[in-house]
């Protein structure tokens, strides 16, 4: 049997990654077998130790079914079909499982099935695709049937081997005991017999009342190899006989290369090949990554510029301008009449607010190992979507996708940067000039920063009428810009509007607007510059919630009504996105007077099926340097699975939605992205963070994603509590190109 | 060939003087915990002890370390997750994604033993590393953990 390497999900010892089978070995894995596998036996690999192969010798544990596999020794083994990021996806699905299981949570372990055992077994675990914090909303259901499917399994081995009714069996951390005679087996003692049973078809699911595992604030199943370097990413992966590639990829979105002179750098130390990849791309393999890119930053190559080499920031933001004032636009959200009813009001507000590109700037840059065989192409790979990755993968190798595989590593940050698949067909274009030798490309920072898929640069016309004592009686929100349906799923277009563009924003759904206005008007001039767009954490959330709340807190400082009871008007039918405002406001005392030289500002939003919103404490000195003192942020997820991991998700919300919102920026000049590193792409570090309180107050009866909705208050919050200290609208982001000094 | 001393071994490295020791430390080592993020010393992924001192290893050229400099790096830090940090990452649980963490780590590692009960200042000034999860408030926290600060129960 041959050995195929698999990423190295937790680098373990050798006597485990001895036990464990070698992924990819069989082609087409019986539905009973333990085939899969984290990787952990490339650990071995890794390292360069034989990792024996005995996926379907003896002492390989049996799968109770596709989402549990249990060992003698009661180890239990929660197959983990999303992508584990910095989210807490990991241990919130595993939790999810295991409550429904009855299992010991000391003893449960986790892996990855992989990309071609899905296909091959018809999906059997789903969508892999990991974003738009779906990983818990969307497939609680089928996870947790999968946990009680498999204990009802066990129960029922149990039942058998005593010759008794199920109904007297109970499980209980891994045990199964038969009450009336007090016998006891474990579930490593009946998983064999257990795997034999048919799988329930819907098993009844627990009342989250009675949650024992899930709902806890559990330590995460992945602190520990992330805390002495034993975590292997992407980028460290090594295979026997692997060789390293650097790549460069015209900087201009459009172009191409004209020409390159290899012989310049055939000669450098360790240099084996450099490559033309597509029609854009050039990259060099070599003995180590650094050889390879010292090479590729001395290999003169002449770009074609393309139709872009002209393109400007300020070309772009005129395009823009011009939708705000545009007769056509797609609608998103409409009722009555609004540009009537402004036209009639007794005051008539206006302000224009703008969003600039982001990078999502991973930790860990974009990468890829590949090996291509006439017969075969594997590639290991940090994604967000593992069977697109495939997908990429059977494209590019030229291969049925039946003889490709795809294995996952843990990210290192990912964002919405990797649901993207472009660093694949790079990959196994390279893998592909050197057959059954394992090729691992690294992009550079300044490659992953030119060549991102950029958060969309949007404009918004922000249009209010007012009655005598200030209440709104219209509202038009006119939003230009790039949709990102446009350039990645177009088939997703409705009549050539993208409804995703309208985020937080429409009269129902999972990112509703939480204001009842009589007339308002959402509607979308589209205007797409050449500059690549992508799902950002958050994606629309960001930039239309600080449209939205920015907006309402200056109506709010022109009726002279206080922001929050402002709000409060308007949210008599949003019981649930006025919950958790006022329980921001009052663990953050608004009303009450702040520390001196302190001001509020506070925002809320829906996004991602979860109700969320932000008190923020500011302060401004004199020289107009803005310091964040506080945030109170309120979460309603409707069920908490994991509340410290919620936690975490809420404070990291505020340092990525603050990274955009005070210091990003990705400008463009001559078709191409300006900031090629963190010493000109600014991000928040730890003398800006602020502290964040987290109020998780799940109110049942809805599951609402946790790793994006609280970045679209981050930036309003604070930019309203801006103006509360400055008496400056920051109206154009980021905040770094305001000057906040005083008069 | 040079030699270098790292984590209390001396290695002879097959590597051109002027590769950064991040490159030496992860490619002719063969010890991957150290991270590359930026390469020009902004993001603080590759933070190692250069005798003690924390120090960013991209943009340190192997030919400006001498053999008896001591380099730690992550994996050196303890044999087992034993120290201090390390122990207080865990009861935190501060990594996200924890591609930064161990530079964190190491960051950390090197304000303590200058500074052994930092305050939120320190912190500021030493902890430049950038994390894009944004586990800066358990850093912070667990820093003071380690530290013993009776901070340390604000998290």
């Amino acid at each position: 049997m041959k050995h195929y390497g698999d990423p190295v999900i937790g680098q373990q010892v050798v006597s485990e990654a001895q036990d464990r089978a070698v992924p990819g070995a069989p082609s087409s894995p019986g539905r009973r077998q333990f085939v899969l596998s984290s990787a952990i036996a490339s650990g071995g690999l890794a390292l360069g130790w034989h990792v024996p192969s005995h996926a379907q010798g003896a002492g390989v544990a049996p799968e109770v079914n596709a989402w549990v596999v249990i060992k003698p020794d009661d180890t239990v083994v929660i197959r983990i079909a999303r992508s584990e990021m910095g989210q807490g996806t990991l241990t919130g699905l595993a939790q999810l499982v295991a409550e429904e299981l009855e299992c010991a949570w000391s003893r449960v372990t986790t892996e990855y099935p992989t990309p071609g055992q899905n296909l091959a077994r018809k999906r059997i675990w789903g969508n892999f695709s990991t974003g738009g914090s779906r990983g818990i909303r969307e497939s609680q259901d089928y996870v947790r049937k999968g946990g009680a499917a498999a204990r009802m399994m066990l129960v029922q081995a149990a039942a058998n081997q005593w010759s008794v009714p199920v109904a007297q069996c109970v499980a209980a951390d891994s045990v199964i005991t038969h009450t009336p005679s007090g016998r006891r087996l474990t579930y490593g003692q009946v998983a064999s017999a257990a795997a034999a049973i048919a799988v329930p078809e819907n098993p009844p699911l627990k009342d989250p009342k009675t949650w024992k595992i899930a709902g806890k604030p559990l330590p995460r199943l992945d602190t520990a190899d992330k805390v002495n370097g034993r975590q292997i990413y992407g980028a460290d992966l090594k295979l026997p006989g692997m060789l390293n590639a650097a790549i460069k990829d015209c900087p201009v979105f459009g172009g191409k290369v004209a020409s390159f002179d290899a012989a310049k750098v055939q000669g450098m130390a360790g240099v084996r090949k450099v490559v033309q990849v597509g029609s854009s791309a050039v990259a060099v393999v070599a003995d180590t990554w650094w050889q390879a890119k010292s090479a590729l930053d001395a290999l003169p190559i002449t770009w074609d510029h393309g139709p872009n080499a002209k393109v400007s920031s300020e070309a772009i933001a005129q395009t823009l301008r011009a939708g705000l004032d545009a007769a056509e636009a797609f609608v998103g959200n409409q009722s009555g009449d609004a540009p009537a009813a402004i036209r009639g009001a007794a005051r008539q507000i206006e302000a224009v607010y703008g969003y600039p590109y982001q990078n999502h700037a991973c930790m860990e840059p974009m990468n890829a190992t590949a090996r291509w065989t006439p017969e075969r192409c594997e590639v290991w790979t940090p994604t967000q979507n593992g069977e697109a990755s495939l997908a990429a993968t059977a494209a590019a190798s030229g291969l049925p996708i039946a003889q490709c595989e795809v294995y996952k590593i843990h990210l290192g940050g990912g964002f919405g940067r990797r649901g993207f698949q472009d660093w694949i067909p790079q990959v196994v274009a390279i893998a592909k000039t050197m057959p059954g030798t394992p090729v691992k490309l690294l992009w550079s920072r300044e490659e992953d920063m030119l060549h991102g898929r950029f958060h969309p640069v949007t404009q918004a016309r922000m249009r209010a009428g007012l009655d005598a004592q200030g209440n709104v009686v219209g509202l038009h929100m006119r939003l230009s810009g790039q949709s990102i349906l446009a350039s990645v799923a177009p088939q997703n277009l409705r009549n050539g509007a993208d409804m995703v563009a309208f985020q937080g924003l429409t009269p129902s759904g999972d990112g509703a607007i939480g204001y009842g206005i009589d007339h308002l008007l959402v509607d979308h001039a589209m205007r797409n510059p050449h500059v690549p767009p992508g799902f950002w954490r958050g994606v629309n959330h960001n930039q239309n919630a600080i449209y939205l709340e920015c907006f309402l807190d200056e109506l709010a400082h022109a009726a002279g009504v206080d922001p929050l009871e402002y709000r409060r008007r308007l949210m008599a039918k949003h019981p649930k996105h006025l919950a958790v405002l006022e329980a921001a406001a009052a663990r953050a005392g608004w009303g009450k007077p702040a520390a001196p030289g302190v001001f509020r500002g506070l925002a809320q939003h829906m996004g991602f099926g979860s109700y969320t919103a932000a008190v923020a404490e500011v302060s401004v000195s004199k020289d107009g340097k803005l310091k964040v003192h506080r945030i109170v942020a309120a979460t309603d997820p409707g069920h908490a699975v994991n509340p410290q991991q919620i936690q975490a998700q809420v404070e990291g919300s505020f340092a990525y939605g603050l990274s955009a919102a005070l210091f990003g920026e990705c400008s463009v000049k001559d078709g191409q992205i300006e900031q090629e590193n963190f010493n000109t792409y600014e991000v928040v570090r730890m003398a800006d963070m602020p502290r964040v309180e987290t109020i998780v107050m799940p109110s049942g009866g809805f599951w609402g994603g946790v790793g994006e909705p609280t970045i679209a208050v981050a930036a309003p919050a604070v930019l309203n509590a801006v103006f509360a200290a400055t008496g400056k609208r920051v109206r154009q982001l980021p905040l770094a190109k305001t000057d906040l000094r005083r008069a | 060939m040079p030699t270098i001393n790292i984590n209390g071994r001396a290695v002879q490295v097959d590597a051109d003087p002027a590769t950064p020791l991040l490159w030496v430390i992860r490619e002719h080592v063969g010890l991957t915990g150290t991270k590359y993020g930026c390469g020009i010393a902004q993001c603080g992924s590759c933070t190692v002890h250069l005798d003690g001192q924390a120090i960013r290893s991209c943009v340190i050229p192997l030919s400006a370390v001498q053999p008896n400099q001591k380099i730690t790096t992550i994996e050196g830090l303890s044999s087992d997750s034993s120290h201090p940090v390390q122990k207080a990452w865990l009861a935190l649980d501060v990594p996200q994604c924890g591609y930064c963490q161990s530079g964190m780590i190491m960051a950390a590692a090197a304000l303590l033993k200058d500074k052994p009960k930092p305050t939120d200042a320190d912190i500021d000034e030493a902890m430049t590393n950038i994390c894009r999860c944004g586990t800066y408030n358990r850093v912070r926290a667990a820093i003071h953990v380690a530290a013993g600060n009776p901070q340390a129960k604000q998290g």
